[in-house]
């Protein structure tokens, strides 16, 4: 984000390039508040304001900029030549446009008056810049129904506790919960409640597409003040210390199980030994990995351990039973 | 001054305090100037050893800015001195557009902007609503609160692919296809980048296949390269980013019914989405619905295990089983 030990001369140019209208036109600022809002610590910002100070478009002292923060408020004075921000770089229209593009899709957003407009606005902001960034796009659309996502964020605005009928399909379950929601997140093409769920007295990320009902309650619904939200940086699965590590063998055909769950490793099995991947993933519970297996009929197999290999085999075989003889065949 | 007691100025600190010399000295000036004018008042240009350092310098300096985005042009100064060429930067070039946005209209470009904080473009991200809010004071819009849409560029290649598609940059990259083992080298044009399900696709132009191809960005494997000039091709004028992506896919067919006992408490999924479901006893239940792609519902019935037996049809019923024996099968264990 701010500015880092590597930051090089022009990726700082650029900063104060934007850093300096935006002190301009809220003179007086606090500088810790400053140097919040402007994503860098308070050192450097005050590096970038002595910095500034012995610049000017000439030496004299009423050509150089003036910088001030004595008091802990900053003044930056003499600085009408780049009083305006730069024009938006390519990179810095794709990231809003792509943003705002998206935004117009998502299911339940009331906003969407603002984004067309916001959007042209920008189109015409962004000029040479605009063309080529809108050939980038992102879909943050998926089979939620809008009506949920928009009583969800309802029920955080409002601050209500709601209950949900959650389905887990890797366990084959529909649970019923009590949550207190704190907000709601798109995260890899898919929309997510996250909330203090008092079934499992821990925060949830429960996906919208599998919530058959959403109830807004008339209780209170803020979190407990210990409730912290899920760092999104690394998704949404997040492996325990005591998972069982299992080791899979994806034949040709099943490799696409590495690009859908999240695999610790993966390793090429020459084509000579049949192609395809072994791949090790981490766990907390087999019966997603056994209903998994089923599926794959076996273009994937479990190697190790062994007793997870047994549980497979074993569910396989009773779900079998349920076919006549002539069906099922010998073998 | 505050750098007392310290060391000297970095390089890179030096730099800087030049870079933003020029860029002030050459919008402040109302005529193009001469090197020798931009060398005196850029105190900077002053310390370098020579007139070829300097004149070094300051074409790297130039390029350096114009990389940023910064207009920097060249002009004659006088027509009666041609061979002397002089620099300035425009106002009217260089500044953001006048443009004043509503409070709910800031609201979404923050929504749009903190989409990027998880991505390799956060920085560009947070750089250009701070550009859009400049003049403006922000205001909470209360109807934002509690969502957080966020697009994530974990894929190693997004950052060149991404230039590329930009600069309409032909590309080079060793690719992977789903189900082959090793990798192949492919040279494209690039069309455009998608997020669709939460994984990034390039549609480019196979130059090699003289055909228009989906890659599917974390099956790049290593560098990606340039093949040729920016600006070197054209993308056409009807290219529509998701449509090309979505008929990568494969088609779907017509809905067929099928009839599946399913143990009570269990097939969820299934009954969410029956036509009819009725009680055959205290265990089971009998649930109608319809599918469009034999291979898949029977992988999706497969994967229930015992808790769903399929009554018709016989060929859904052969799907099920094909799958399950297969499983016994590959789960036989060394015995």
């Amino acid at each position: 984000m701010g500015a880092s030990a590597t930051e090089t001369a022009t990726a700082r140019l650029a900063r104060l390039l934007t850093m300096v209208p935006w002190l301009v036109n809220r003179q007086g600022i606090d500088l810790q508040q400053a140097a919040d809002d402007l994503g860098v610590s308070v050192e450097q910002l005050e590096a970038d304001l002595n910095l500034l100070f012995l610049c000017g478009y000439g030496q004299m002292p009423d050509e150089l900029i003036e910088a001030d923060w004595e008091e802990g408020r900053v003044f930056v004075g003499n600085a009408d030549t780049i009083a305006r921000p730069l024009r938006l770089g390519v990179d810095e229209a794709v990231t809003l446009m792509v943003g705002l593009r998206a935004l117009r899709e998502v299911p339940g957003l009331g906003e969407r008056d603002a984004v067309e407009r916001a959007l042209a606005k920008l189109e015409d902001a962004a000029g040479a810049a605009a063309a080529p960034a809108s050939r980038v796009r992102a879909e943050m659309a998926d089979e939620s129904s809008a009506e949920l996502l928009a009583r969800a964020r309802r029920a955080i605005a409002d601050r209500r506790r709601v209950h949900l009928r959650y389905l887990v399909p890797a366990r084959d379950e529909a649970t019923e919960r009590d949550v207190d929601p704190m907000r709601v997140v798109g995260l890899d093409g898919r929309w997510y409640l996250e909330g203090w769920c008092h079934r499992a007295e821990d925060t949830r990320m429960f996906r919208m597409d599998r919530v058959e009902e959403l109830t807004v309650l008339d209780v209170d619904g803020t979190p407990p003040a210990d409730a912290r939200e899920r760092d999104l940086s690394e998704g949404t699965f997040r492996p325990g210390p005591d998972d069982l590590v299992v080791t899979l063998r994806l034949l040709p055909g099943a490799t696409w199980v590495a690009d859908y769950y999240p695999v610790e490793s993966a390793e090429h099995v020459p084509a000579s030994e049949g192609g395809g991947l072994v791949v090790r993933v981490r766990t907390a519970d087999t019966a997603w990995l056994r209903r998994l297996m089923w599926r794959l009929g076996g273009r994937g197999s479990v190697l190790d351990p062994a007793e997870v290999v047994a549980e497979v085999r074993a569910g396989a075989r009773a779900a079998l039973t349920a076919y006549p003889a002539d069906v099922v065949g010998g073998g | 001054m505050s750098t007392e007691g310290r060391a000297g100025p970095s390089a890179a600190q030096v730099k800087t305090e030049r870079l933003l010399n020029l860029v002030l000295v050459l919008l402040y000036t109302r005529r193009p100037l001469a090197k020798a004018q931009i060398r005196s008042l850029v105190p900077q240009y002053g310390h370098s050893a020579s007139t070829e350092a300097f004149e070094r310098m300051f074409e790297r300096d130039k390029d350096e800015l114009r990389e940023l985005g910064i207009p920097l042009v060249t002009e004659d100064i006088d027509p009666l001195h041609e061979d002397e060429p002089g620099y300035r930067i425009h106002q009217r070039e260089y500044a953001l557009p006048d443009i004043s946005f509503e409070p709910d209209e800031l609201a979404v470009l923050g929504l749009a902007s903190r989409t990027w904080a998880q991505a390799s473009l956060a920085g560009p991200a947070a750089q250009a609503l701070r550009k859009l809010r400049a003049a403006g004071v922000e205001r909470d819009v209360d109807a934002l609160i509690g969502i957080e849409p966020r697009l994530r560029t974990t894929e190693p290649a997004f950052d060149a692919v991404k230039d590329g598609v930009l600069r309409r940059l032909p590309l080079r990259f060793a690719y992977r296809r789903a189900e082959a083992s090793e990798s192949e080298e492919r040279h494209v044009q690039p069309w455009s980048l998608l997020s669709w399900h939460g994984h990034w696709y390039l549609n480019a132009y196979d130059v090699d296949r003289d055909a228009p191809r989906v890659f599917r960005l974390s099956r790049i494997v290593g560098g990606v390269r340039p093949a040729g000039d920016p600006g070197s091709f054209e993308v056409p004028e009807d290219h529509e980013p998701r449509l090309m992506v979505q008929g990568s896919a494969p088609p779907t067919g017509r809905p067929s019914p099928a009839v599946v006992r399913v143990r009570k408490r269990a097939g969820h999924s299934l009954r969410r989405h029956a036509r009819t479901v009725g009680e055959v006893d205290s265990t089971w239940d009998l649930v109608d619905l319809d599918y469009t792609d034999l291979d898949g519902f029977a992988e999706e019935l497969a994967g229930y295990g015992a808790d769903v037996v399929v009554e018709q049809p016989d060929e859904l019923v052969h799907g099920v089983v094909d799958r399950l024996r297969g499983a016994v099968a590959a789960h036989a264990g060394e015995r």
